[in-house]
């Protein structure tokens, strides 16, 4: 019932506990893998043993090495960001040639592209991983039988794992800035040229102002979905493993408190990055966020 | 006669639209058709001698003939449908609060609440789960200490929890679309039922569900979407007996290296996938772009 109509107690009383359990829900196993972390205990269960910093500050030849002596940990975070910066300079540079594509530009076949270009995001992960994996095999093969080229990009590594994350991650900033790009009003572009701009020069100084927070929006977006990504990555990796699939190797093994030091730090990036961008754009960062 | 203006326009126009269109088709073509054919390839053909193979549908024979894998298959399909069903159930209550109860400072608040655990990624949530259900964990634990059953008992690797971890995962984009499509209802439309009679029941089946119907096809095709190709939830929170349809197609692909098998496996679960979502288009007559604006 909406608010302006009268509602008996039972009702408002339910509303309550429900979404406080709701929010309790969706909080707990965060709070959990944050407390954890500081437990004094080889393994993140209870009971609760007091207080430390071992799982952070540990050194490499205790027995508790702590997150900043675990060079294969602090490696494969860096391989995150590394294929993170990759595919967002990719999405945001390709999401914005997509967005003039569809705006600006009239063609045959142009409806049946655009709906092309969502197609990756009702395909799965594990699919878009395993149909890159084959047709890049199938290249390298080929270069080997006919030219005798050893074309090592195309094996499992990094730059497979970045193309498969943009695959479908360029999907979603083509959506976020085509969505910015439909709003923009072509007579501020229009007066510039009466007045004698080039085109470079409305480009840099009316439109491309004009796109600035769905490029940021979309930027970040992609950043995170990268950091995130699981299923694409876990079928085109090679010997650099980038965070994810090193905690989930972690975690079939049984893990140490390590894992959830690097979780905290993860929860505690993301929610800067979130911070920042709900400072910059107010109201609509909840629908570009998904 | 074209003027001298259109003229230098015009090959300006088809160099610019040339370099406009050159990415999307490289990413479209060499990202996604091509490798998508080149699975279909695969998987419609079989090995008779190493490097010689012949076309045939022994892969998809395997599928049907070999219990093991269509069981998973058709028990992945009945859980993701679970899961979304759950997931709608449990979504639709907070999407209504902060939708038409809550307001202002609060309303944003309670939306940002819903957000922020998704920031975080799924690696992590999963984590917390099994630090919470595991027969060392926090709630056996707490149930022992509260004396509600002897000795702690294992919640990992059952097909509940399972579950819970799919729902979870789910949430958001549930919770989004819905919020979304709830708040684009007029407020005198419910005032309006109400002064007529109507009670909280009838409003809520005649006026708020097939108002917010697009809403919730969109949530439940993307929830059921990411639950179907899902991976690490089932994996580590079912453990061995999770039997998850993805995990028979990463045992082909990396562990067995039986390409063929997988790209078979691939194909199916891509079928039931688009099946899926062009169904839940279909009941409720919407398009495919118009969804994914949505979501």
């Amino acid at each position: 019932m909406i608010a302006s109509l009268p509602r008996p107690f039972w009702l408002r009383a339910s509303t309550v506990v429900y979404g406080l359990l709701f929010f309790a829900f969706l909080f707990l196993p965060l709070v959990v893998v944050a407390v954890f972390a500081f437990n004094d205990a080889a393994y993140p269960a209870p009971p609760w043993r007091g207080f430390t910093l071992d799982w952070f500050l540990g050194g490499a030849d205790t027995a508790r090495r702590g997150l900043f002596a675990d060079s294969a940990m602090l490696g494969s975070l860096w391989t995150s960001v590394v294929v993170a910066c990759w595919v967002t300079v990719l999405s945001v540079l390709v999401g914005t040639a997509n967005a003039f594509l569809i705006e600006r530009t009239q063609f045959r076949g142009k409806q049946a592209l655009s709906l092309l270009m969502l197609a990756p995001l009702v395909i799965p992960g594990v699919i878009l991983g395993i149909s890159i994996l084959a047709f890049a095999s199938r290249i390298a093969n080929l270069a080997d039988d006919l030219w005798a080229l050893e074309l090592d990009f195309l094996r499992p590594g990094l730059p497979l794992v970045i193309l498969g994350q943009f695959s479908y991650i360029v999907s979603i900033a083509t959506l976020t800035i085509t969505a910015r790009l439909k709003r923009f009003d072509v007579t501020l572009e229009e007066a510039a040229y009466n007045l004698g701009a080039s085109r470079a020069a409305v480009f840099t100084t009316i439109t491309l102002p004009y796109l600035q927070p769905a490029l940021i929006g979309a930027a970040a977006i992609s950043f995170l979905m990268s950091f995130e990504n699981f299923n694409t990555t876990l079928m085109l990796v090679g010997s650099d493993a980038p965070l994810t699939v090193m905690m989930y190797g972690r975690m079939r093994e049984g893990a140490t408190p390590v894992l959830n030091a690097v979780s905290l730090f993860l929860m505690v990036a993301s929610a800067l990055l979130a911070l920042t961008l709900l400072r910059g754009k107010p109201s609509a960062q909840g629908q570009a966020a998904v | 006669m074209p003027t001298e203006s259109t003229r230098s326009a015009m090959p300006y126009a088809r160099l610019m639209l040339m370099l406009l269109l050159a990415p999307a088709l490289l990413w479209l073509l060499g990202l996604i058709v091509l490798p998508h054919v080149e699975l279909g390839i695969l998987s419609l053909r079989a090995r008779v001698a190493p490097r010689v193979y012949e076309a045939s549908l022994a892969q998809y024979r395997t599928f049907i003939e070999e219990p093991l894998y269509w069981h998973t298959f058709v028990r992945t399909a009945l859980m993701s449908i679970l899961a979304t069903a759950i997931t709608l159930v449990m979504a639709f209550p907070i999407a209504w609060t902060i939708a038409k109860l809550a307001r202002g400072r609060n309303k944003s608040m309670l939306f940002v609440l819903c957000l922020i655990p998704f920031w975080v990624s799924e690696t992590v949530r999963t984590l917390g789960w099994m630090i919470l259900l595991r027969e060392s964990g926090v709630l056996p634990q707490l149930l022992v200490w509260l004396g509600l059953s002897p000795a702690p008992i294992e919640m990992l690797y059952h097909d509940a929890t399972i579950l819970v971890g799919l729902v979870y995962t789910s949430m958001l984009f549930m919770v989004i679309p819905l919020i979304s499509a709830l708040e684009s209802l007029d407020d005198s439309l419910i005032e309006a039922a109400y002064d007529l009679g109507g009670n909280g029941w009838s409003i809520l089946r005649q006026i708020v569900i097939p108002h917010a119907a697009p809403g919730i096809v969109a949530g439940c095709i993307v929830v059921f979407m990411l639950t179907l190709g899902n991976y690490l939830t089932p994996t580590l929170l079912g453990g061995k007996n999770s039997q998850w349809f993805t995990e028979q197609i990463y045992t082909q692909f990396i562990t067995r290296f039986n390409w063929e098998q997988g790209a078979a496996f691939g194909f199916l679960l891509l079928g039931l996938s688009t099946a899926i979502v062009w169904a839940g288009l279909r009941l409720s007559g919407q398009k495919f772009g118009e969804v994914m604006q949505r979501s």
